[in-house]
């Protein structure tokens, strides 16, 4: 077994989640190329699990197995916040939050108030 | 060349398009198809680098959880059916840094490995890897399960509707 192809195919996938993470506008495309690099690491773990002797058998699946339900929260949490997000904005376009300007009302929701009832002036001096 | 190697190859390339499918297709719910055949690819490859265990929990939580995950974020904000021309900005800086990103990596893991041998590994099973995890393991493991407690708690107060707010309970 030549563990060269299984390495380079990471390698690949990892470079196309990071140009999916720079060029995607939506969120949900940006979650999924996260997606594509956290497998590209995976998979680099096991095939080093399978190539290099380690000290401790299996470490490499391990750590596998630990990113794996790492990603999982990380989308749970990911999901919340494009959710939230598109409450508030009605878009889930990364490069288009409008943080300089007054956001919009959607469906009814005020989207000015805060828990305390005071508006939100942060909203209009933050700028990126 | 063996059977590990044709297989491993063919696995790959079906991972790498898909994957590269997944970032350029201007369809939303076809990128999480796209997704889907790439994270099965992946799990072939840990099938055939003898690492069943993950192999499965892969297929279980990735293509069974994660995807579905993606797919309720792409109906809950509404993402239109058909293509959509304004998924992409224009991006020479991503196509620098990602095509960077691969080669230099690439380069690094040729550069060590060459077209170098290794005998196909014994293959693995779970009373190994749950041996590994609860004798060595056994703190990060617990690390995680706070962690997935704090995901939890964290992903239902970002959700929540704020108190004051009985409009908002979608």
């Amino acid at each position: 077994m030549h563990p060269v192809i299984p390495y380079l195919t990471a390698a690949a996938l990892f470079g196309l989640g990071v140009y999916g993470v720079l060029v995607r506008r939506n969120a949900v495309l940006l979650l999924m190329s996260v997606e594509l690099m956290l497998n590209a690491v995976n998979l680099i773990l096991i095939t080093s699990d399978a190539t290099v002797r380690a000290e401790l058998p299996a470490s490499g699946q391990v750590f596998a197995l630990f990113v794996i339900v790492l990603a999982a929260a990380e989308v749970g949490v990911g999901l919340a916040l494009i959710l939230a997000l598109y409450r508030l904005r009605a878009s889930v376009a990364v490069d288009r939050i409008p943080l300089s300007e007054r956001a919009p009302v959607t469906d009814g929701i005020p989207v000015q108030r805060r828990p305390s009832g005071a508006t939100l002036p942060v909203r209009d001096e933050v700028d990126l | 060349m063996t059977a590990a190697d044709v297989l491993l190859l063919a696995l790959g390339a079906i991972a790498v398009g898909a994957g590269w499918r997944v970032v350029i297709t201007s369809h939303l719910v076809r990128a999480g198809l796209w997704l889907v055949v790439t994270l099965g690819a992946v799990a072939g490859a840990y099938l055939v680098l003898a690492a069943e265990l993950v192999a499965w929990v892969q297929v279980l939580l990735y293509v069974g959880a994660v995807v579905v995950l993606l797919l309720f974020a792409v109906m809950l904000t509404r993402a239109p059916i058909g293509a959509s021309s304004d998924l992409d900005r224009p991006g020479w800086t991503g196509l620098l840094v990602g095509g960077g990103a691969a080669l230099g990596l690439g380069a690094l893991l040729l550069d060590g490995y060459r077209w170098q041998k290794v005998d196909a590994p014994a293959v693995g099973s779970a009373q190994l890897l749950g041996g590994e995890v609860f004798r060595h393991w056994v703190l990060p493991f617990e690390v995680l399960s706070v962690l997935l407690l704090a995901a939890l708690i964290g992903a239902i107060v970002v959700s929540r509707p704020a108190p004051g707010d009985d409009s908002g309970s979608r």
